[in-house]
């Protein structure tokens, strides 16, 4: 056990972890972002009485909830790489991600949907309004309250899950960063430890500015 | 006018409405009254169209509401209806339930809706609850609610189902003031109640329903006061 701590050299290149923690968080929003609108569409799929949508719905979030996150990423890299189509390590990542949190969020939503009762929807028609303005203006607007904390943990998850990008070359999030500053230096224990606590202050923000929004956004 | 003709409603196999033929003249008060799974609540479904039928038509204004061209979302601008149980938008506010519909269906301004609103929930008595959530509000003021909405939307007819039987008894008669306010204005209307009290009082005729069918019809002296067969008897020896 000859290992010296060296502190110091790991925080001197804080800015350069907090770029990358920047980078993280883009990737687990816009996945975060995507996944919610595709999720919406699986949930109504997996509800819909075509069996076509309901499978297929089922297929995703079947695919999705019971295969690991990182061979999820590998396929929108390799996978689709060998069909002739190259997504850079960002897309692919970002793909990846988003194709695992519709098919958890499909599921959250799904419940959601469910627990609303037909009575809104019913006295929503009655009004004269059509079926997709019954959707955006009564039931989803209940939903998203429903879901709301449920989708602030997918989003964590997100975060967390980003860091895998690091297995199909992406190197400008937290973890890239990471790793490249250990490969130059061997400071292995000094920057996964201050990347573990980004990614942990990560979390917690998350949790307490999604605490903020939904006490702003849900009067009862 | 709404004319009902022949009409055969089922659930799957069970067949729950089995031939009911009645009209409602502009202006006029009908209420359906009858016991528990006699089809009531099916029949207002199916003059809206929120549920389909099977033989017969109904026929609103002379449009066919089962046709298969019949603009249904249009339709329903004509038929304002109030339910059993209190349906309030939860996320919205008193005044934004009932500025919804006209302003994405009927396209009108915030300004012109807001307007219209405030006129209708003054008009039930919620004049002071413009801004408050329907869960701050008690359940005779939902229904007060659940009628302003549907009166935004300017309708010709309002269907009524039993619209206080979820009501503590303490708060079923503001609502009730509130549909006689509204008959008294010539409002055309079809109340499926259980007060039966209300019906001879509002009504220009009353139906009695059981199983699926209409037994009697009539002036409300006749059906409530006076009934002649076995059936209605036994149901008014049960309610009254
Ligand atoms: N969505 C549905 N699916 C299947 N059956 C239904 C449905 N709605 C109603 N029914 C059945 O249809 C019959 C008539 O129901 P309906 O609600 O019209 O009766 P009602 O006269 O309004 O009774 P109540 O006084 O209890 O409200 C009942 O047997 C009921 O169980
Ligand atoms: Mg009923």
């Amino acid at each position: 056990m000859n290992y010296t701590f060296h502190w110091n050299q790991a925080l001197r290149r804080l800015p350069e972890m907090l770029d990358g923690a920047l980078v993280t968080l883009q990737v687990a929003s816009l996945a975060m972002v995507i996944g919610v609108a595709i999720g919406v569409l699986l949930a109504y799929g997996r509800l819909s009485s075509n069996r076509v949508l309901r499978t297929s719905a089922a297929a995703w979030v079947e695919t999705a909830r019971n295969t690991p996150a990182l061979f999820q990423i590998y396929f929108f890299y390799f996978g689709l790489g060998s069909f002739g189509l190259r997504l850079d390590p960002f897309m692919a990542l970002l793909a990846g991600i988003a194709f695992n949190n519709a098919g958890y969020l499909a599921e959250t939503f799904r419940g959601g949907l469910q627990a609303i009762p037909p009575s809104q929807t019913r006295a929503a028609r009655s009004l004269g309004l059509s079926a997709l303005q019954t959707s955006v203006h009564v039931v989803l607007p209940q939903m998203f309250r429903i879901v709301f904390y449920p989708m602030t943990n997918q989003m964590v998850w997100s975060i967390l899950m980003s860091s895998l990008g690091v297995i199909v070359g992406m190197t400008s999030d937290l973890t890239g960063v990471t790793q490249e500053l250990n490969a130059r230096t061997f400071r292995t224990f000094e920057f996964f430890a201050l990347a573990a606590v980004l990614y942990y202050a990560m979390a917690k923000l998350t949790i307490l500015a999604a605490r903020l929004i939904g006490w702003r956004l849900f009067r009862t | 006018m709404i004319e009902i003709e022949n009409v055969h409603k089922s659930y799957g196999s069970l067949e729950v409405i089995k031939g009911v033929t009645m009209q409602v003249e502009k202006g006029e008060v009908v209420s359906i009254i009858g016991g528990s799974g006699s089809g009531k609540s099916t029949l207002l479904q199916c003059i809206n169209g929120l549920e389909p039928i099977q033989k017969g038509h109904i026929r609103v204004d002379g449009i066919d509401v089962h046709a298969k061209g019949t603009d249904l979302n249009k339709l329903r601008r004509k038929i304002g209806i109030v339910f059993q149980q209190w349906n309030a938008f939860p996320h919205l506010n008193v005044l934004e339930n009932v500025t919804l519909a006209p302003r994405k269906v009927l396209g009108l301004s915030a300004r012109e809706a807001n307007e219209i609103a405030e006129k209708h929930l003054v008009h039930v008595g919620l004049g002071d609850k413009l801004k408050v959530m329907p869960s701050r509000l008690s359940g005779g003021q939902q229904q007060r609610m659940a009628i302003a909405r549907a009166l935004a939307m300017s309708p010709d007819y309002m269907l009524f189902d039993e619209v206080t039987s979820a009501l503590d008894p303490q708060l079923v008669g503001e609502v009730l003031d509130t549909m006689r306010m509204l008959s008294a204005e010539g409002m055309t209307m079809i109340v499926v109640t259980h007060e039966i009290r209300f019906a001879r009082e509002v009504s220009n005729r009353v139906a009695f329903f059981h199983k699926g069918l209409i037994h009697e019809i009539g002036a409300p002296e006749e059906v409530i006061g006076a009934p002649k067969k076995p059936e209605t008897i036994d149901f008014l020896k049960s309610v009254l």
